[in-house]
């Protein structure tokens, strides 16, 4: 988030060019993350000495690469969109200009929310990634997405759908939980994103 | 009340210019005298508890104008004084800058009200100056502040939501709350009913006979007519009449004053 708002506020030498690739890594394949960090990871790779390829902390790490860009990108779009008007408005009532990044920030509060959903979204529908660096490992780095893949496989339909409703469920209930601590001046659904 | 110090003019411009990417001025005042108001020193004087009303065709540098004396763009050149110190320079002297900017209030013709309460909103400029939110002083300077412009039943009202003339009347609050000496109002009237028009007026007068200065950017020359003391009048960027407002509208001197006030340009 903090890297999505000083994208958006403070103009620098190649800011525009690591927007672009804000943008474009918003949209990167998880297999090709995945791929990325497991060569990273793999015991012939730079990062192969810290073991930690089929470990959840692989995962962890594949998750936040895919994840990052699209709270960065999003939230950039957020505050991009609210920046002109906001800002005039601070300045006139006498805000320095970091309390007028404040205020931008506050007024874009909601759409940086759903940027939130929205890459918590992408991290609990991830398969690609976390099944190349965490191995799909029983007990281990076996998640619900890839337990589903293996469970298609197996030709166990009713584990895999069921799997598949939990997942939705959680989701739901993430979801749930984050608007009750969302602000929902007047309730509109539509002022969200 | 404090009393705006009566240490001369708010704004006193020798030039004054903006131009925007590489087009041509937007804004230029006091430039060489072309003719229609030569002038000797300052092009431009505005203080002294007046109204001065900003008229002039689209495009003509009013907004621009306001923008610039907000201190919030910053000018192409610059030779003048705000509150009698130096105008100050964009990226240098931010300190100055703000200490000046927080003397003054910018309305917009369409106000952005925030997320929150009505009266969060009109206290906002005073957290802003370090008041504490939600003390017992900030809360009486907002319910004074809504109750000049008539909308004290509001308070706790989300901002969002209000109509176009109750969100500019607590834009209006807003600003007063901050008890600035220089107010400048773009249009403040706009496409608003009539009663917050009236409420808005009346505010614009009380704000005068307080001393404190007001530049009114307008369209509506019955508006003009009514509230202000001075009309400048600019076309294409410069500053082609500066007069009391009565004798402009009796005798505007130059042939583009005349067309406006006329009706057959706009």
């Amino acid at each position: 988030m903090p890297a999505g708002a000083l994208l958006a506020f403070r103009p620098f030498k190649g800011r525009a060019f690591l927007v672009r690739l804000t943008y474009t890594f918003m949209g990167l394949p998880p297999v090709l993350a995945g791929l990325v960090i497991y060569l990273l990871l793999s015991s012939q790779g730079p990062f192969g000495r810290a073991r930690l390829l089929f470990t959840p902390a692989a995962m962890v790490i594949a998750q936040f690469v895919l994840v990052v860009p699209i709270v960065a990108g999003l939230t950039l779009a957020a505050v991009r969109e609210r920046d002109g008007l906001v800002r005039d408005t601070a300045l006139a009532l006498g805000a320095t200009r970091w309390q007028a990044d404040l205020t931008v920030v506050r007024e874009s509060r909601r759409a940086i929310g759903a940027a939130v959903m929205a890459a918590f979204g992408r991290a609990i529908a991830e398969v690609g990634a976390v099944m190349l660096v965490g191995g799909n490992i029983q007990g281990q780095t076996r998640v619900m997405t890839t337990a589903i893949v293996l469970e298609t496989r197996q030709g166990d339909f009713d584990v895999a759908i069921a799997l598949g409703l939990v997942l939705l469920a959680v989701a739901f209930a993430v979801n749930a939980l984050a608007g009750r601590f969302t602000p929902q001046a007047g309730g509109k659904l539509d002022d969200v994103a | 009340m404090t009393s705006p110090e009566a240490v001369g003019p708010v704004f006193s411009i020798e030039r004054l210019s903006r131009a925007y990417g590489d087009g041509p001025l937007a804004l230029d005042l006091g430039a060489a005298a072309d003719g229609a108001d030569a002038a000797d020193g300052a092009a431009l004087t505005l203080g002294g508890g007046l109204v001065n009303a900003v008229l002039g065709p689209n495009g003509s540098g009013k907004t621009t104008l306001l923008r610039l004396l907000s201190l919030i763009d910053p000018p192409t050149e610059v030779r003048g004084r705000v509150f009698g110190g130096p105008w100050p320079r964009a990226g240098n002297d931010e300190a100055l800058r703000l200490r000046l900017r927080r003397r003054m209030a910018l309305i917009f013709q369409r106000p952005i009200l925030f997320e929150g309460s009505v009266a969060a909103n009109v206290g906002y400029g005073l957290t802003l100056r370090g008041w504490t939110a939600g003390g017992a002083e900030l809360r009486r300077r907002v319910e004074e502040s809504l109750d000049a412009v008539g909308l004290a039943d509001l308070a706790a009202r989300p901002a969002k939501g209000l109509s176009s003339g109750e969100s500019q009347r607590v834009a209006l609050a807003r600003a007063l709350a901050c008890r600035p000496d220089a107010y400048l109002l773009d249009e403040p009237t706009a496409n608003l009913d009539p009663g917050s028009v009236v409420a808005i007026e009346r505010i614009v007068k009380k704000l005068r006979d307080e001393g404190r200065t007001v530049v009114l950017v307008t369209h509506n020359l019955f508006q003009a007519k009514r509230l202000a003391d001075r009309v400048l009048f600019l076309t294409e960027g410069r500053l082609v009449e500066d007069a009391p407002a009565r004798a402009f509208f009796e005798r505007p001197r130059s042939e583009a004053a005349r067309a406006f006030v006329a009706g057959e340009t706009y």
